[in-house]
């Protein structure tokens, strides 16, 4: 963990410049992994253990996650699903550093997040993970590519080169005549590509997408769900939470949670 | 993200709540112009003083009844008993007692009616001496000033003000007209220049007359020999401090007073009146320029509740950015530039405001506002740190935010 920012920069400086804007490669975690590197010990992307998570209004205890242990390995693909209210944002939102669990740990690539401090935090979230979430959550006032830009200002790309890529990510999510549109000027549909081109365009390591198709129809959603196949394809990590069934085919393997816990798939729900 | 990406976001944040951002840049225009001008005013008042001090003459030391513990110390008058007679004054003329004394002249005033057939009009009458003219470098443009020999023979003469001249005679030549003063008939001799000075009224409309006429003809029961005050004029600048020494030596010597502090008399120059006049309106100043900076504290507090509701309602936004990767530092400074844009915006029209006024404040009343370049630029360097000083709490709020609190809110 010695001086873990330089180290993440250089590795990102170079990798900003050597890779093409339509390059779909993944990224190194920017962290140095605790363990050794050249035994290549197949260590959890990320690893739950005896997760809760706690909401405490007033006098009423919400436990929204309850003691949740989950491995994702690296290039997994995985699907998260469960009835509303089950606690499938809740658990995205700690996956995506975002939050922190009442109890039980969190490794992030073998690293406990815990003693990460808010920067480090910031530059996981910006150069590891890339998010979409359930509500968009787009800027109204920025137009369509200066939304998907955001994440390349706070990396320190150059202006003209985030500028291009972020064009380039809106490219493949079949949005680049809609560039300079408004959210509000956008169709449901189109806000949720917008958002997905949000998270492609730091070409993270993982993405963590919250019903990325909840808004779409079928042919929108078989685009993003072949885009995700594709980063997958590429090397990504890939969690997607969903509720609808053929949604959660398309993944390597399912994780399904009811009020708060997770239920160990049974082989009959794997190879629907 | 650099600084060119934080002055971009904050730019769009200021454009896209116009109303807002105009109302918050109101509040510190209203006080930064307040100051302008109030500091502006005070630099005219100066200035004004300063000129009418010099339009009393050059080299001039003034001789006032009163103690010198008094600390107006200038125009000791009211009610204090004339201390100061021709005597003194004759005293102070002796060039061998006195060699850096060039010149002496008496004043005694009050305020009197003057008649011309059916026009009147109210004016300073001043009684003096021959000397009068020397002293206080005053010319004639037409007939003669008032010479030693009409003080002598008591003589029913006038020599008015330029300002009089008009108010009595209009176009008429004044000269050789006979105007009255309480039921005394005096005759026109002369007519002073002109002095332009912003402060016109009291040496443009004076009449004077010879102190025996004074005191033996026009006003009665005033005491035969006593004056108001005594005008010196000094050899040259360089003379001035031996002149007041010596002044004041033969003055506490004919008044028979032997400490200095308890003279019943007090020797001001030009400088001290300067000083004494400027300590008054600096007091004007200072106490305006409080309101005025109270009134840009509001102002503040203006961008602080403003910038407040902004956090407030733009937490989702704050809680993407930190989602996407922003460090609190950036955040921070993301809403320190907007409130300073703000404090900038608004110290920069305030400015601009002030200068508006400036230009039409001296047609509507006769104070002078005098505006310097250093007083504009600390002006706006003043606006934009209380942008950034009312800036920093919501924006150290904004940076603290949980990111995971703030997307959820609604
Ligand atoms: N900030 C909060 N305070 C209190 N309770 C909360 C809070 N956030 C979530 N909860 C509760 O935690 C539970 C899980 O919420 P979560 O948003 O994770 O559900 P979800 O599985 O994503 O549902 P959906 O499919 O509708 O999006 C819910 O019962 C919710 O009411
Ligand atoms: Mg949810």
């Amino acid at each position: 963990m010695a001086a873990p920012r330089d180290a993440s920069h250089t590795t990102d400086e170079s990798a900003e410049r050597s890779l093409p804007a339509d390059s779909l490669g993944p990224r190194p975690f920017p962290v140095e992994p605790p363990y050794d590197q050249s035994t290549r010990d197949p260590v959890p992307v990320l690893e739950l253990l005896d997760v809760s998570k706690i909401y405490r209004t007033g006098e009423i205890e919400v436990a929204a996650l309850r003691n949740v242990s989950l491995r994702i390995e690296e290039n997994e693909f995985v699907a998260i699903t469960g009835p509303s209210g089950s606690g499938k944002s809740t658990l995205m939102h700690i996956l995506g550093c975002l939050d922190v669990p009442s109890s039980g740990v969190f490794r992030l690539a073998g690293h406990d997040v815990q003693t990460f401090d808010e920067n480090q935090l910031a530059d996981v979230r910006n150069r590891f993970i890339g998010f979409v979430f359930q509500q968009f959550n787009l800027l109204a006032y920025l137009s369509a590519w200066r939304n998907v830009e955001l994440p390349l200002v706070y990396a320190k790309v150059r202006p003209a080169e985030r500028k291009a890529r972020a064009l380039a990510a809106l490219d493949v999510v079949g949005l680049a005549d809609r560039a300079q549109h408004k959210p509000g000027e956008l169709s449901g549909g189109q806000q949720q590509r917008v958002a997905v081109a949000r998270a492609l365009v730091t070409e993270p390591g993982m993405i963590l997408a919250d019903e990325p198709t909840g808004n779409l129809d079928s042919t929108a959603t078989a685009d993003v769900l072949a885009l995700l196949d594709e980063l997958h394809r590429a090397g990504r990590t890939i969690v997607l939470i969903t509720h609808e069934h053929d949604v959660a085919a398309r993944a390597q393997r399912t994780v399904m949670i009811r009020d708060g816990g997770v239920f160990v798939p049974t082989a009959a729900a794997v190879g629907a | 993200m650099n600084w060119r990406d934080t002055f971009r976001t904050a730019g769009d944040a200021v454009r896209t709540h116009r109303l807002r951002s105009a109302l918050t840049m109101l509040g510190i225009m209203i006080g930064i112009s307040a100051v302008v001008l109030t500091v502006g005013l005070g630099q005219g008042a100066r200035s004004k003083v300063q000129e009418s001090i010099n339009a009393l003459g050059t080299n001039l030391l003034v001789v006032s009844p009163g103690s010198t513990t008094s600390s107006t110390g200038v125009r000791g008058g009211f009610g204090s008993a004339s201390t100061l007679t021709l005597e003194d004054a004759a005293a102070l003329s002796n060039r061998d007692a006195a060699p850096d004394i060039q010149a002496v002249a008496t004043e005694t005033t009050s305020n009197v009616q003057v008649d011309y057939g059916t026009t009147n009009w109210t004016t300073t009458l001043t009684a003096t001496s021959a000397t009068w003219q020397e002293v206080r470098s005053r010319e004639v443009t037409a007939g003669r000033f008032l010479t030693a020999a009409d003080d002598a023979g008591i003589a029913p003469v006038v020599v008015i003000g330029p300002a009089t001249a008009t108010e009595l005679f209009a176009t008429l030549d004044p000269i050789g007209q006979t105007v009255t003063v309480n039921n005394v008939s005096l005759k026109v001799i002369g007519v002073l220049d002109e002095l332009s000075s912003s402060d016109s009224t009291r040496n443009n409309d004076v009449a004077l007359v010879p102190q025996s006429t004074y005191s033996q003809l026009l006003v009665g029961g005033a005491s035969r020999d006593s004056v108001s005050s005594i005008y010196i004029k000094a050899t040259g600048s360089g003379t001035l401090s031996a002149a007041y020494q010596e002044a004041d030596a033969l003055l506490l010597n004919t008044h028979g007073i032997t400490t200095a502090t308890s003279a019943d008399f007090s020797i001001a120059t030009q400088a001290s009146l300067l000083s004494t006049a400027n300590s008054v309106n600096d007091t004007l100043t200072v106490m305006l320029a409080g309101i005025a900076v109270i009134s840009l504290l509001v102002g503040g507090i203006g961008v602080m509740n403003i910038m407040l509701v902004s956090v407030t309602e733009r937490i989702r936004e704050i809680g993407l950015r930190k989602a996407l990767g922003g460090r609190p530092r950036l955040i921070r400074r993301q809403f320190l530039v907007e409130a300073s844009i703000l404090g900038l915006a608004g110290g920069v029209l305030g400015v601009a405001v002030g200068f508006a006024g400036a230009a039409i404040l001296p047609h509507i009343s006769d104070s002078r506002v005098i505006l310097s370049t250093s007083a504009s630029i600390g002006a706006i360097a003043m606006a934009m740190a209380i942008g950034i000083v009312f800036g920093v709490y919501p924006a150290s709020r904004a940076a603290r935010l949980a990111p995971i609190d703030a997307l959820r809110s609604e």
